[in-house]
């Protein structure tokens, strides 16, 4: 038997008093996680509780079931090996519904939004690299601004790498929504273990954010021109930047991706390496209304434009998306097509959402892919 | 001189990469007793490259006093000097650079093709002799490479004239009068390329006539005929070996792995097998902690490390 099943069937044959349940939570960890089976727990008092999460392909809300003359809910439901799933818990009273982080599990992911619970499938495991590691060198993060001509004045993060030397010349990252990617992927501690390792070069970093990004993400002329005309010239004017398009890159996320796709298109050639996670990239094969709401209007034209005429916007993409989100059939889609062009694409699927933890646990093979480190290179 | 140098090649000495704080279980130090060099030599750390400066522990293994040659800060200098030649210089690493990104793309290619012949549904017979073929594309790849290698520093060093320009011949006139008096030359690891450009723009092997060497990793790499990069668990999943330039030829008929253990998947016969065939007739030694390789002159004499075979082995017990 299996160990959910076990334990359920423990529960459920022993005696109800509030001690004997007391009893069969100590010492247990939530949720189980038993092969490709996940179980979720909750306790207290409801009229009813529901599993909600972001899986694409299961039901977004699932009902847990009450443990006869008890407090005691619980569902099992299929979660495959490698699975990284977050969610919440609504709790029903009153007939108001309260959406909670489910309390009996002590794992945690962060987002603009909150927080969401996370259950990790079998396999899964939280990277060592996006710890911090006393023994790597860290960077330096700085808060600047740049008065540009696309939208005037706007602060921007740099990530200079640690040891920096005016004498060196550094590739160039620009990230979209930077600012969450330091605060939810980690992305600072990342790029300071993956240089210290020896797997991606030194490099200078910009973390720019958008004070409307759906606007100015979805192909807007203004935005390219910000990266292309305003920000990378202002940098090479002021840092040791090497400014061959291989070495600059350009990513982003989910909008962000689409900002990155839209940017390289409107200045083919300018940047020579690009990742794309878990892009947004709305299209439609007849008509042009996606059924995503009028915000996807500007991106669905983008796309349907892209993929009619694709181009070599660049040397080497690489894109990733997860399993569970909505989005995984425009990435799959564009990934031929990317490849049509010629250009050197790399297309990974995780078992994951559309979300920042996600895009971390990415972040190593992407970035080591797009610009390889000294690694290959060191024997010592 | 019995026809060249004695060499020995030692596996890698296990120095931290990032703070170079420690040199961990090293053989440097009793590969100098054996050799029998108890005076001043003369060291090079330059594929330390920013950080060849920091050889105190290093230093220590060795149980002999050192003189660092600084090849990385005196190329700098020479660039700093030198606009013209820096100029050519980077043009020159950049062309190498692109060279290198397009024959690997080739490798990628003619390996996806390889894998694709590999599942075909057909006689065996038929399999191992499109195996063959597919090998042979891999060495035609490797050969082209460094040919088109060799011709890019031919034309460089016909066009500059390395040895009769002012920054440099300044440099080799005072790495003369270094190495001279020095029992022996050390080449510690690094990164191979830097390594390797700075031996070449230094002409250190020639300043060190027949001096006995000692190098390992990086080191060991630039003494051998082709210097081939390696890696089969890169961050970004897996990795093809690949040509990096020609080396010395000083040990010639040997590709060196060093810290092969850690760097090659070590059951995956197939992989290593194409590989060594890949390679013949070359010898591909797998230098771990501990190896060894003596030559006199370009004779192997002694070997205690492990080889990889055509077979797809890693013969752990080869010994000469």
């Amino acid at each position: 038997m299996s160990e959910k099943r076990r334990a359920l069937a423990e529960l459920e044959s022993g005696p109800r008093t509030r001690e004997a349940v007391d009893a069969w939570f100590a010492g247990r960890s939530f949720p189980i996680v038993d092969g490709p089976e996940i179980t979720i727990v909750y306790r207290g008092e409801a009229e009813a509780v529901h599993l909600k999460h972001w899986v694409y392909g299961l039901p977004s809300s699932q009902q847990l079931h009450r443990v006869k003359d008890t407090d005691v809910w619980h569902l099992t439901l299929e979660l495959p090996p490698g699975s990284r799933v977050e969610y919440k818990l609504e709790v029903v009273r009153g007939g108001r519904g309260e959406w909670i982080q489910d309390p009996l599990n002590p794992s945690r992911a962060r987002d603009p939004f909150g927080s969401n619970s996370v259950a990790h499938g079998t396999g899964y495991e939280v990277p060592a690299w996006i710890h911090p590691d006393p023994t790597v060198a860290p960077g330096r993060i700085d808060e600047l601004f740049i008065n540009s001509k696309a939208f005037g004045r706007r602060t921007f993060g740099l990530y200079v790498p640690p040891r920096f030397r005016k004498t060196r010349r550094y590739p160039l990252l620009i990230v979209h929504d930077g600012h969450d990617y330091l605060r939810y992927a980690s992305l600072g501690t990342i790029l300071d273990n993956l240089i210290g390792r020896l797997e991606i070069p030194d490099m200078v970093v910009a973390l720019t954010s958008s004070p409307n990004r759906l606007g100015e993400y979805a192909d807007d002329e203004r935005h390219a021109s910000f990266l292309v005309d305003d920000l990378v010239p202002y940098l090479e004017r002021r840092l040791p930047i090497d400014p061959r398009p291989q070495a600059r890159c350009v990513m982003g996320a989910s909008f962000g991706a689409v900002a990155t796709l839209a940017a390289a298109w409107r200045r083919p050639g300018f940047f020579g390496r690009l990742l794309l996670q878990s892009g947004s990239f709305a299209f439609t094969d007849i008509g042009d209304r996606n059924h995503r709401g009028p915000l996807f209007d500007p991106v669905v034209a983008f796309m349907n434009h892209f993929r009619a005429r694709p181009l070599a916007v660049a040397e080497r993409v690489f894109v990733s998306c997860g399993t569970y989100e909505s989005l995984i059939y425009e990435n799959r889609s564009l990934v031929p097509l990317l490849q049509s062009t010629g250009m050197d694409v790399r297309y990974v699927e995780a078992r994951d959402g559309h979300n920042w933890e996600n895009w971390r646990d990415r972040l190593r093979e992407g970035l080591s892919w797009l610009f390889p480190g000294p690694l290959l290179l060191v024997y010592d | 001189m019995k026809g060249g140098p004695d060499i020995v090649l030692l596996g890698p000495q296990r120095i931290d990469p990032v703070v170079r704080a420690a040199v961990i279980a090293p053989d440097i130090g009793a590969a100098l007793a054996e050799l029998g060099v108890r005076g001043r030599v003369a060291l090079v750390t330059a594929g330390w490259q920013e950080r060849e400066a920091d050889d105190e522990p290093l230093v220590r293994a060795m149980a002999v006093p050192a003189d660092n040659l600084r090849l990385h800060a005196r190329s700098q200098e020479v660039f700093a000097a030198d606009a013209p030649l820096s100029a050519a210089y980077s043009a020159r690493q950049e062309l190498l650079r692109h060279l290198q990104s397009f024959y690997r793309i080739r490798l990628d290619k003619t390996d996806d093709a390889a894998r694709a012949i590999s599942v075909r549904h057909v006689e065996p017979e038929l399999l191992a002799q499109e195996w063959r073929v597919s090998v042979e594309q891999f060495r035609q790849l490797d050969v082209d490479h460094l040919e088109r290698c060799r011709a890019i520093h031919a034309a460089f060093d016909d066009r500059w004239q390395l040895g009769s320009r002012p920054a440099i011949t300044r440099h080799r006139d005072e790495l003369r009068a270094l190495i001279e008096p020095a029992a022996a030359l050390v080449i510690a690891g690094g990164h191979v390329a830097s390594l390797l450009n700075r031996l070449k723009l230094f002409d250190v092997l020639e300043l060190a006539g027949g001096k006995p060497i000692v190098a390992w990793s990086a080191g060991a790499m630039c003494l051998t005929d082709r210097v081939v990069l390696f890696h089969d668990f890169p961050p970004y999943g897996s990795d093809i070996a690949q040509v990096l330039d020609a080396g010395f030829g000083l040990v010639p008929g040997v590709v060196v792995l060093p810290d092969a253990a850690r760097r090659v998947r070590q059951d995956d016969r197939a992989g290593i097998g194409r590989f060594a065939q890949r390679m013949a007739p070359a010898t591909c030694v797998a230098m771990d902690p501990g190896a060894r390789l003596t030559l006199t002159g370009t004779r192997l004499r002694a070997a205690h490390a492990a080889r990889l075979t055509p077979d797809g082995d890693i013969d752990r017990e080869w010994q000469r």
